[in-house]
């Protein structure tokens, strides 16, 4: 039986690294939202649910929103 | 360039890996957090200010400095976006703009110079550049939830002293109904009901109202926001007093940080010039 905690971390990793591999800047803020809802999945199980609920409302619902605002405003493709 | 980064990165990544096993283990007994810090608040929270959330009074009373200057932090952040965005778009006014029909429901481009109808014009209405038909599903749907919304954020604010939530989650939640009513409607819309003055306003006197309670303390002959000398003020005992005055620096809170959380995104979302936004 793997821990709830392990299995969050690993996919915190994989979320981390597809937003860095991704070339559209819209799947990129997507997926760093994901990555912010892990990371309260995180924080939730250790216990800290203040921290877990800041969490969720500030990195997972609005700076996504602030993300996706900005892509629409300048480019959707990196240049590197 | 981008090679050289790399290997900064891996070079700051291997050092701290190497080093984290330094790090106390998470919820460690003998950690120096565990055995100094933690027991006092632990101990003597809810006898110093009757509020059965700790992470409340450590946040709003004990740490309330960290609290104060986080909502300056946030403040300042709203005014970064406005300094930088507004000025630089005060030059691109006029331009060209679109209107519906509304009878017939064709668009039409109003070019620069070109006449625009009425504001209150009951024939046409001026809609975005990305303008794609109003989905009566998702606006009926937003509309249903935002009432809710709003209700349950004054619900994580005052019920912050018993339960997990508090001045910044609440302030989050509510600014984000704001911003959920700009998406599915319209910006117009939303700077409609709150303007961008309005959202400046709430967000000064929001850190105004943390650092004016701050203030009120230091002027009735106690340090800077210590609460307990606002007792005779808030008719009630020293620890009520503190309680009290969680509530009122998480009001503050509430306000700044929804405010400037509808302020950056009205500037953000329309490059600064909130003619339209997305």
């Amino acid at each position: 039986m793997i821990p709830v905690d392990i299995i969050v971390l690993t996919l915190i990793i994989i979320c981390a690294l597809g937003a860095l591999a991704a070339k559209d800047l819209m799947v990129a803020a997507i997926v760093i939202g994901a990555y912010s809802f892990l990371i309260c999945l995180l924080l939730a199980v250790m216990g800290a649910v203040d921290v877990a609920f800041t969490e969720a409302t500030v990195g997972a619902g609005v700076s996504t929103v602030f993300f996706v605002a900005t892509v629409f405003q300048t480019t959707r493709r990196t240049k590197d | 360039m981008k090679k050289l980064a790399l290997i900064l990165c891996l070079f700051a990544g291997g050092l701290l890996l190497m080093n984290a096993h330094y790090l106390p283990m998470w919820g460690d007994p003998a950690s120096p957090a565990s055995t100094h810090v933690s027991p006092y608040f632990i101990e003597n929270a809810y006898e110093h200010t009757k509020t059965p959330n700790m992470v409340a009074v450590v946040l709003a009373d004990y740490r309330s400095y960290d609290t104060m200057f986080e909502a300056a932090v946030v403040l300042a952040a709203g005014f970064a976006c406005f300094f930088l965005l507004r000025s630089r778009a005060r030059g691109k006014k006029g331009g060209h703009h679109y209107y519906r029909h509304i009878p017939t429901g064709v668009t039409i481009k109003i070019e620069e110079g070109g006449k625009l109808p009425a504001e209150n014009s009951k024939v046409f209405r001026s809609i975005d550049a990305l303008w794609t038909p109003y989905d009566p599903i998702i606006q009926t749907t937003c509309r249903c939830l935002i009432p809710f919304l709003q209700i349950y954020s004054l619900y994580v604010l005052a019920h912050g002293h018993y339960s997990p939530g508090g001045g910044f989650q609440a302030g989050v939640v509510l600014g984000a109904t704001i911003i959920l009513l700009a998406i599915s409607h319209n910006l117009k819309t939303s700077l409609k009901r709150m303007s961008e003055r309005t959202a400046a306003l709430w967000s000064i006197i929001g850190v105004f109202i943390f650092a004016g309670t701050g203030l009120l303390c230091l002027l009735l002959g106690m340090d800077y926001l210590n609460y307990e000398v606002l007792a005779p003020l808030l008719l009630s005992d020293e620890a009520m007093a503190r309680s009290h005055s969680i509530l009122i620096v998480e009001v503050g809170v509430t306000m700044a940080v929804m405010a400037v959380m509808v302020w950056i995104y009205y500037n953000l979302s329309s490059a600064g010039q909130q003619d339209e936004g997305l």
